[in-house]
């Protein structure tokens, strides 16, 4: 096994966070995992990106040059990142904001509305947690209960309470890959 | 041990507190800011200080001033940050005292960038400041080798009263991996005895007066201190040296690599490999001292034809390599000056060129 993952959006739209959810889990999982940021003056306002390779052996190089996952939550990932993509690989696109559908034909695209379903919760915020019961319903990288031991470990005992409408806003986003595209 | 999902500044910072470093100095810079971050919430709870100071010279100073003392203190920066600390760096070699520095590279000269490189090698390894004097540098390729360097590293640094640094480039830094923390070490092991502190003489306290000095003004002095230095380069070059070497058996074409390149590297091998193509790597763990005889003894196997190092440089520890390889292989370069990093697919184009070659 050896997943390479990229996720990409605007700074405040919680795209490292999901990575290191998902490198949390993998964790936990016994699996190996590394998770990379993009940093620089470019992040505050602008787009911010991070990837994580898991894998059941040492990992070797840490950069993703060829991601079988894609994760976009706005237009200029999209456009950056959908290059990339190895064929057969997975697009991930946050379809409330981004307005253009994937170019390529040659890879499995999902289509998630993730402020939309986020807003039927009533809480923005947790846009990025709808994106990654897609990616998982999708990809199987790591189980529903890892991630969600991640996202507790992550909020800690003060927002232990938020935990609810995490776990609602991840079976959305799952719901919407098991209804088909 | 459970493992914990950590970026490399902070693992290394929470490694240096539990092998003891109990005082940090330093000054703000990227990419190494999580390090004086986490230390400035994490020492006081240890019964350590974190000081931030009004410069790199000023914090570099201060270490010089407290390693005087006896204590476990570093300092962190990255790049031009770590140019200016050069000063005290120079003077902590000429008072022969221990103390630890970590370096998260970033792109040169000047102000340069604030992406990964390695354009430190020569700093590091050559001297840096002014007056034929050694650190013992270290370059770690994942975060827990950070962590396990850096929990040793005050415990080479007092043995050899010598600085340690650890060169890493900015990417170990920024980069979350699962790590195991170890234990903390007990007092004991460190505080060891350093009769030559000054921690304060009085009359009867039963040894001569401490003095922490890099001035040797008459020439018996300055060589006195040479020869005492030049003994303890051997000392560390003969007990410190670290390499791993990867799929060198049998191997046509060897790459010398090491930092976050060397896992790329070790991409690339695994392709070749998939090609029929077998390729080794030598990783230099210590940059200084140089893991000169294993590149050397890999050198005079029969299977091997070329060397290749590739760095986020233009080219600096390639000429240790040849120095090492001492004419017996050709020895070529691969990689960019500045942050560019070369990627698999390069590496790999590269090597097969060679084999064709």
């Amino acid at each position: 096994m050896l997943e390479r993952n990229i996720f990409a959006g605007f700074g405040g739209q919680g795209v490292l966070l999901m990575g290191q959810l998902l490198a949390y889990a993998a964790m936990i999982e016994d699996k190996q995992v590394a998770w990379l940021p993009s940093y620089g003056p470019e992040i505050r306002g602008g787009t911010a990106n991070c990837s994580v390779t898991i894998s059941d052996q040492q990992i070797a190089s840490p950069i993703v040059d060829y991601p079988n996952s894609i994760i976009v939550m706005n237009r200029p990932s999209l456009d950056k990142f959908e290059p990339q993509l190895i064929k057969g690989g997975k697009l991930f696109v946050n379809s409330s904001i981004i307005d253009r559908k994937a170019i390529r034909d040659d890879i499995e695209v999902y289509y998630v509305p993730c402020n939309e379903l986020a807003m039927e919760l009533g809480d923005a915020r947790v846009a990025n947690i709808v994106m990654l019961g897609a990616y998982l319903a999708a990809t199987h990288c790591v189980s529903k209960e890892s991630l969600m031991d991640a996202l507790l470990h992550k909020l800690g005992e003060r927002k232990a309470h938020l935990l609810p409408i995490n776990q609602e806003a991840f079976e959305k986003g799952a719901a919407i890959v098991k209804q088909g595209k | 041990m459970a493992r914990q999902l950590l970026k490399g500044c902070e693992a290394i910072a929470e490694a240096a507190i539990r092998g003891g470093c109990r005082y940090f100095f330093g000054y703000p810079i990227t990419p190494q800011n999580d390090i004086p971050e986490y230390m400035s919430a994490r020492l006081p709870q240890v019964g350590g200080v974190f000081l931030q100071a009004e410069s790199e010279v000023a914090a570099s100073n201060m270490v010089y001033g407290a390693a005087g003392a006896g204590a476990r203190a570093m300092t962190s920066s990255s790049s031009p940050g770590i140019s200016l600390k050069q000063e005290a760096l120079s003077y902590i070699a000429g008072a022969e005292l221990p103390c630890v520095v970590v370096n998260m590279m970033r792109g040169g000269p000047g102000l340069g960038g604030i992406q990964a490189s390695q354009g430190d090698y020569f700093q590091s390894t050559k001297g840096g400041g002014h007056g034929d004097y050694h650190m013992i540098v270290f370059a770690p390729d994942t975060v827990q080798e950070s962590v396990d360097i850096m929990y040793d590293a005050f415990d080479i640094a007092d043995k050899y009263r010598n600085t340690v640094m650890l060169l890493a480039d900015g990417l170990i830094g920024q980069m979350m991996e699962p790590v195991t923390l170890p234990e903390f070490k007990s007092d004991a092991q460190i505080q060891t005895a350093k009769p030559w502190a000054a921690t304060g003489w009085h009359e009867g306290c039963g040894r001569p007066r401490a003095i922490v000095n890099s001035l040797h003004i008459t020439d018996e002095d300055l060589e006195a201190l040479h020869e005492r230095l030049q003994a303890t380069y051997r000392q560390i070059e003969a007990n410190e040296v670290r390499v791993e070497l990867f799929n060198t058996e049998n191997a046509e074409i060897v790459i010398a690599a090491y930092g976050t390149i060397s896992r790329v590297c070790r991409s690339a091998i695994n392709e070749l490999a998939k090609q029929g193509v077998k390729v080794g790597l030598i990783r230099p763990i210590t940059l200084w001292p140089f893991p000169s005889q294993a590149i050397a003894q890999v050198a005079a196997e029969q299977s091997v034809k070329k060397f290749l190092t590739v760095e986020i440089s233009a080219g600096q520890m390639v000429e240790d390599v040849r120095l090492a390889v001492n004419g017996k292989k050709p020895v070529e370069f691969f990689g960019y000056p500045g942050s560019r990093i070369a990627t698999v697919d390069e590496i790999v184009a590269k090597v097969l060129e060679m084999k064709e070659g």
